[in-house]
């Protein structure tokens, strides 16, 4: 663990404060409908002091810690994705003529808030810049996505507890998140001791650093935020095996599986909502009642939907099996081939908060099974 | 110019047959001419006769009050037009008509018919052929049934 | 800060992607009841240079947007041509068009035909219903280069006679050299040509299965008999392309609908070689 300072507990707001004198707008977590979601916030007191997460397969409680740690939990149903690729974002309006001919096109500014996120996890960055490759890595970058994560500065949490469904260990995604930050924080909570491990990711990291009182960091301190590390490391709820699983998924597409899986999905889409790197989006024109006006909206979407993948007159993947199958296999598989890397995090939020409780390590450790014993039973 | 049995040998379904079933099969056909627009049979009529398309195009055709007649498909050169003679009521479905000055083989359904039922090999060869010809047929009906062209969408 | 793994090299200038071109229709050709050829112009005057086979996002002023194949001429990109069918809200609209009206195109965008493979073989095109009209840039653009291919058959079959595409330049192509072979489903008496169905149509063209490169568009179904069709004849399949077709929102990569398995239809096609896609069709409801 590199980390080169030591920041205590109470001059916590001092960082905070050193980001808003410098015009970030701050996102963090904070607890609001009894989960911990992201939002705008200035101090300290708005995190989750004190609080910490249950999750299981679609299962999810708040509980009270006994210490006042200010990061004791994993993630909530919200991602950075929403300041990635906003739930609903206006492409351009326009004027309408009578020839139909556009005018006054208009792109909304691209100016967007200076975000700071603050406790980004390390699966947190990996899907920020899954989504990156996604949306700026092909023929066709839009600049407005550019603009919206050009500028952001993002204070990393090094994860002090894994939570029921993460296996962030089995995607290599985490626990410790090693770049893709400006600054690092390992929180370390002990009796007395409650201080912050720091690690310098940028030059900015390091600036915004100076204003903050701070001190050398001893072995001792690295020490002991690499027995955090270590310990959330020891502690995932979940496992995938991914070795070869692109492969897996592809011979099995017919397997028996997906039907029994199909029994239970709802395809309420909660998953893809709540996955950091899903991007679906639908796009739609919006006129008034003249037809003066227009406007191109980009909406969020998901491939749950029954008329998402629809082609004259009827969908491709009518049944929710083949729904399910291309969700799974789109994040475990098919992402491979499509943009170069895994589309899943291991941030496990898609097993949280599927109302049925549907688990993809377990959907594809039972595939990875049913291989297993058709050769046996050859 | 060729005999007979050398211009039934050309055509798909009698292709590859010994020499001796196909002067069999010749002395029960005769060439014929039949001019554009001219039915080769009709609907309701007793299947005595069949055709090998030897130039020319014929349709099967359904004729319906109001509506005309409608081609359900057509048979080329090379290719046998009318099987219900083969089997009974041994009356035909449909109308069949040359719609292009059309040369054919007609073939003798009765002769054909009595000779298989004298040499079952012959027979079995000749059904054989039909049902690999039939099947042809159904397969594409059944793609012109799906009215694939029905639904499809402008696009890529 | 730069993410793990981030790309970001877009530029912050210039309209987006997502921006249309205005172009303005200067002619409009009714083709059956329900389908037209409309002929675009740039309103920048700008030309749209294209590849066979690539496809723009079209739209008529706020009535959304579709991907269509374009049917011109690649040697005449200052005019751009698509041929619609009105199936839909959006379609409609820009069906509705007459010369003088302009409607938002973007792209071109995806994999186009592999014509610059073709040296010397033959070629076969086998096209169904509205399929005719992303094969027609690859038939003006053989009808460049005659003298460096081997014959040349386009097979064509639609519902009925007054849903064929493009009657006289289908002559045309026949007086030029072409092998044109054309069916239809069903007709009435006066159509003297061949009823049935293009699967049929292969067995009685004239090519060489060991040097030929096969294209085909049209409904799924037709594509898959056709191509199983000419592999009976011996045509290896990965000489064999077709035109996919799938659900498309942005026709850049972004919105995720488009996906066949592990291709992007937008970005890996429309257009693919058989070999690679047969596997991935065979699985129902991909």
């Amino acid at each position: 663990m590199n980390g080169s300072h030591v920041i205590e507990r109470s001059d916590f707001d001092a960082l905070l404060g050193a980001l808003l004198r410098r015009g970030y707008t701050i996102v963090g977590p904070t607890v609001r409908d009894r989960a911990i979601v992201y939002d705008e916030i200035e101090s300290s007191a708005e995190l989750p002091v004190g609080w910490t997460d249950e999750q299981d397969a679609g299962h999810y409680r708040l509980r009270r810690r006994d210490d006042r740690a200010l990061f004791g939990y994993a993630v909530g149903p919200h991602s950075w994705k929403q300041y990635q690729l906003p739930a609903e974002v206006k492409l351009w309006q326009a004027r309408v003529d009578e020839h139909g001919a556009l005018s006054e096109v208009t792109e909304p500014s691209r100016q967007s808030p200076r975000y700071a996120f603050l406790g980004a996890r390390s699966c947190e960055l990996h899907a920020l810049g899954i989504l990156d490759r996604v949306l700026l890595g092909g023929a066709h970058p839009d600049p407005a996505d550019r603009a919206r994560t050009d500028d952001v500065f993002v204070i990393a949490v090094q994860c002090g507890e894994a939570g029921g469904t993460c296996f962030c260990v089995s995607m290599n995604t985490g626990p410790v998140a090693e770049r893709g930050f400006d600054l690092a924080l390992t929180e370390v909570l002990d009796g007395e001791r409650h201080q912050f491990v720091v690690e310098v990711g940028s030059e900015q990291g390091a600036e915004v650093l100076s204003e903050v009182p701070h001190a050398a960091a001893a072995d001792s301190d690295r020490e002991a935020a690499a027995a955090v590390h270590a310990r959330t490391a020891s502690q995932m709820g979940r496992e995938l095996d991914g070795s070869g699983i692109k492969e897996l998924l592809y011979r099995n597409y017919d397997n028996a599986r997906w039907d029994e899986v199909a029994e239970r999905c709802l395809t309420c889409g909660n998953c893809t909502m709540v996955c950091p790197t899903c991007f679906c989006t639908s796009v739609e024109d919006v006129t008034d009642l003249q037809g003066e006006h227009v406007e191109r909206h980009q909406r969020w979407d998901s491939c749950f939907t029954i008329d998402y993948s629809g082609i004259h007159g009827g969908a491709v993947r009518a049944s929710p099996k083949a729904r399910y199958r291309q969700w799974m296999t789109h994040k475990l598989a098919t992402w491979h081939d499509q943009f170069g890397s895994s589309g899943c995090v291991g941030c496990g939020r898609c097993i949280t908060w599927c109302p049925v409780g549907i688990d993809l390590t377990e959907e594809a450790r039972a595939i990875r099974d049913s291989e297993g014993d058709r050769d046996e039973g050859a | 110019m060729k005999g007979l049995d050398e211009l039934i040998a050309d055509a798909a379904v009698f292709a590859g047959l010994d020499t001796r079933w196909l002067e069999l099969i010749a002395s029960c056909a005769r060439n014929e001419h039949v001019s554009a627009g001219e039915y080769l049979f009709y609907e309701g009529q007793p299947a005595d006769r069949f055709f090998l398309i030897r130039r020319g195009r014929a349709t099967l055709e359904v004729h319906a009050p109001g509506l005309g007649p409608k081609v359900i498909e057509t048979f080329e050169e090379g290719e046998v037009v009318g099987w219900s003679w083969l089997f009974k009521p041994y009356r035909w479905q449909f109308d069949a008509r040359a719609n292009s000055p059309t040369s054919v083989v007609a073939f003798d359904a009765a002769c054909l018919r009595g000779k298989c039922e004298a040499d079952h090999e012959l027979g079995y060869q000749l059904m054989q052929r039909f049902a690999s010809a039939m099947l042809e047929r159904l397969q594409a009906t059944r793609l012109q049934l799906l009215d694939v062209y029905g639904h499809d969408r402008i696009s890529v | 800060m730069a993410m793990i793994g981030s790309v970001s090299e877009a530029r912050l200038d210039g309209p987006g992607p997502m921006v249309p071109e205005p172009f303005g229709v200067v002619a409009k050709h009714q083709d059956t009841v329900d389908t037209w050829t409309l002929t675009l112009e740039a309103r920048s005057g700008d030309p749209l240079e294209f590849a066979p086979g690539q496809f723009t996002m079209l739209s008529a002023g706020g009535a959304g947007e579709v991907p269509i194949s374009i049917s011109g001429d690649p040697g005449r990109p200052e005019l751009l041509v698509h041929t619609v069918r009105a199936v839909g809200l959006a379609t409609r609209a820009i069906c509705d068009a007459e010369p003088g009206r302009v409607l938002g195109v973007r792209g071109p965008f995806g994999t186009p035909w592999p014509v610059d493979e073709i040296e010397g073989e033959d070629v076969i095109v086998a096209a169904g219903g509205i399929g005719l009209a992303p094969l027609r840039p690859v038939l003006l653009e053989l009808l460049a280069r005659l003298d460096r291919l081997g014959r040349i058959v386009l097979l064509y079959g639609g519902r009925s006679p007054d849903q064929l595409l493009y009657p006289d330049e289908l002559a045309e192509l026949a007086a030029r050299g072409l092998e044109v072979l054309i069916t239809v489903d069903s007709a009435g008496p006066e159509w003297l040509g061949h009823v049935g169905v293009v699967t049929q149509l292969v067995g009685r063209a004239a090519f060489d299965p060991t040097r030929v490169i096969a294209m085909a568009c049209g409904p799924e179904v037709m594509m898959r008999f056709t191509v199983a069709a000419l592999a009976n004849r011996g045509v290896p399949i990965d000489r064999i392309y077709a035109s996919m077709e799938r659900n498309m929102q942005c026709g850049i990569g972004h919105c995720g609908h488009c996906q066949l398995g592990p291709t992007l239809v937008c970005r890996d096609g429309p257009v693919y070689r058989w070999s690679e896609l047969q596997p991935w069709l065979a699985i129902r409801e991909l």
